[in-house]
């Protein structure tokens, strides 16, 4: 078979490809918030890669393939914005934009982070957020995105083109907020990565660029001890996917899990993250979340499970977070620490919330309760709830097995 | 950029409000306003009278129907209006927080899309 890098072409698509990769959450942040155009920013994005793959195979890959992608499309949306000769605030940036580009020698300035505070905005739809930044930070397109989140790609793809054209039309703006709005702000920014990085359950790969998201955002704003709290929880619960499938592909839960499976880099590194955090000295919902996650990787150390610990730090979760999932957690927590009649009064605490009842890991951990408290009528029955429920096929083998 | 804060609040409510009650909002109007004039933000801006005095007129087939009320009955009402000019969304939210309006009902806010006047159309 003949070796791919021998032939040009493929080389010189190789490296538009590795900077489209690389490159494109960059550049489209560099010039969105100029224009507080997303799609155009796109377009304009997508004829330079396109004039690259043009390009490059004939004259090269250039030394800088950055400041030439960028450049390109620089051009792209200047002759836009002439062509539509809008005279409006829109062309400050615009001349902004012209300015620089006749400035070859600067950097360009990393602004990822106001593109991720633009898609994360309160006033865009909650459920769109994560999905945006997926599309803008990373270039997902809409069937990838539809995929991760159970959309079908076309609604997906009319949710985002909507969401962007708001961005545009009522002018929200591409900044980091101020210090007195951060913290709020902050938190939807933080929520859209988690729920990129839970999206990220059954797809390895949109775990790890969760992962990124959380280390650019920690990164870009150091000092804040929440964006560090969510880097944390996320390694830690990354340092345990592996030993989450047996060698078989079975599911393995959290309990009977052998700690030496566990990724010890990954928790170390979320140990040190955590420790930042705490020295910081401002609580809040990811750093207690990560804490529990601290607590369940020290049984590596331990050899046992601290529930005590553990049952406090979801107390604290519970008070802040009024999540019903939380004290579904808290239950099982009290269970293992009070014995299972006490986590199942907990347990029905937490069941006063209705949406728990179309929640796997409600029934699972309420059949569970049950057959430890020899109820094997009442525990068969919330088995086959929660196995109804599961949409992974290993995970229902779990249950099944559980049930007998 | 311009948007225009459309004030809604309920009118049963003000109608049951105390003359003194009346007297505090009118003067946190006034200071409100002020306050937009001062920063140079406002482009205009004035309360409206009960929805019981409006008139709603369609034109269909080329018929002329009026109709007594407001377009929409709603549970809060559109009271008043504010345009103002802010440089993004962010500032705009701004003014609309600091509206006494926004404590006794809600504030929406429109952006005014700008105008290409190279066309007369409104800029895509």
């Amino acid at each position: 078979m003949r070796r791919l890098p021998d032939n040009p072409h493929f080389g010189a698509a190789a490296a538009v490809e590795a900077a489209a990769r690389r490159s494109y959450g960059k550049l489209l942040a560099f010039l969105a918030a100029r224009t507080r155009d997303l799609a155009g920013a796109e377009d304009a994005l997508s004829e330079a890669f396109a004039s690259a793959l043009a390009t490059w195979p004939m004259d090269g890959v250039p030394r800088a393939p950055e400041a030439w992608l960028l450049a390109v499309a620089r051009r792209r949306t200047i002759d836009a914005a002439r062509r539509r000769q809008v005279r409006e605030a829109g062309m400050d940036p615009l001349r902004m934009l012209v300015e620089e580009a006749n400035d070859p020698g600067s950097a360009i300035p990393d602004d990822r982070l106001r593109l991720m505070f633009a898609c994360a905005h309160p006033a865009l739809e909650p459920s769109v957020r994560a999905p945006l930044i997926l599309q803008c930070v990373l270039g997902f397109d809409a069937a990838a995105i539809g995929a991760a989140f159970l959309i079908a790609p076309a609604a997906m793809g009319q949710r985002l083109v909507r969401a962007k054209r708001k961005i545009r039309d009522a002018g929200v703006p591409f900044r980091v907020p101020e210090p007195d709005e951060l913290a709020e702000r902050l938190g939807a920014v933080l929520d859209a990565v988690y729920a990129v990085f839970a999206a990220g359950w059954s797809d390895p790969a949109l775990a790890d660029e969760a992962i990124w998201l959380g280390r650019l955002v920690a990164a870009l704003l150091d000092g804040e001890p929440e964006a560090l709290g969510l880097l944390a929880l996320m390694l830690h619960v990354q340092a345990r996917r592996p030993a989450r499938r047996d060698a078989d592909g079975e599911y393995v839960p959290l309990a009977t899990q052998n700690p030496t499976d566990w990724q010890d880099e990954l928790i170390e590194e979320a140990e040190a993250v955590l420790l930042r955090a705490s020295e910081l000295r401002r609580i809040g919902r990811f750093q207690l979340e990560a804490a529990i996650q601290s607590a369940h990787a020290a049984r590596r150390l331990t050899g046992r499970t601290a529930w005590a610990e553990i049952v406090a730090l979801y107390d604290a979760l519970l008070i802040r977070t009024e999540s019903p999932v939380v004290a579904l957690n808290r239950a099982v927590a009290v269970g293992e620490l009070h014995g299972p009649a006490a986590g199942l009064a907990a347990l029905n605490g937490a069941a006063a919330d209705h949406r728990i009842n179309r929640y796997q890991p409600y029934w699972a951990a309420r059949a569970a309760l049950l057959a430890d408290l020899g109820d094997a009528d009442a525990a068969d029955a919330a088995y086959a709830r929660a196995i109804e429920l599961e949409p992974d096929q290993a995970v229902r083998r779990f249950l099944q097995q559980q049930r007998r | 950029m311009q948007y225009m804060l459309l004030i809604y609040h309920d009118e049963a409510a003000r109608a049951r409000a105390s003359q003194a009650q009346m007297s505090e909002t009118t003067g946190a109007y006034m200071a409100y306003a002020a306050a937009l004039r001062e920063s140079g933000a406002l482009v205009a801006g004035d309360r409206l009278d009960l929805t019981s005095t409006a008139t709603t007129v369609r034109v269909a087939d080329g018929k002329t129907q009026v109709l007594d009320g407001p377009y929409a009955e709603t549970k809060e009402q559109l009271g008043g209006y504010f345009i103002i000019e802010a440089p993004d969304l962010d500032a705009a939210l701004g003014w609309a927080g600091r509206c006494p309006g926004a404590r006794i009902g809600a504030i929406e806010v429109r952006p005014i899309p700008p105008r290409d006047y190279s066309t007369g159309a409104q800029a895509a």
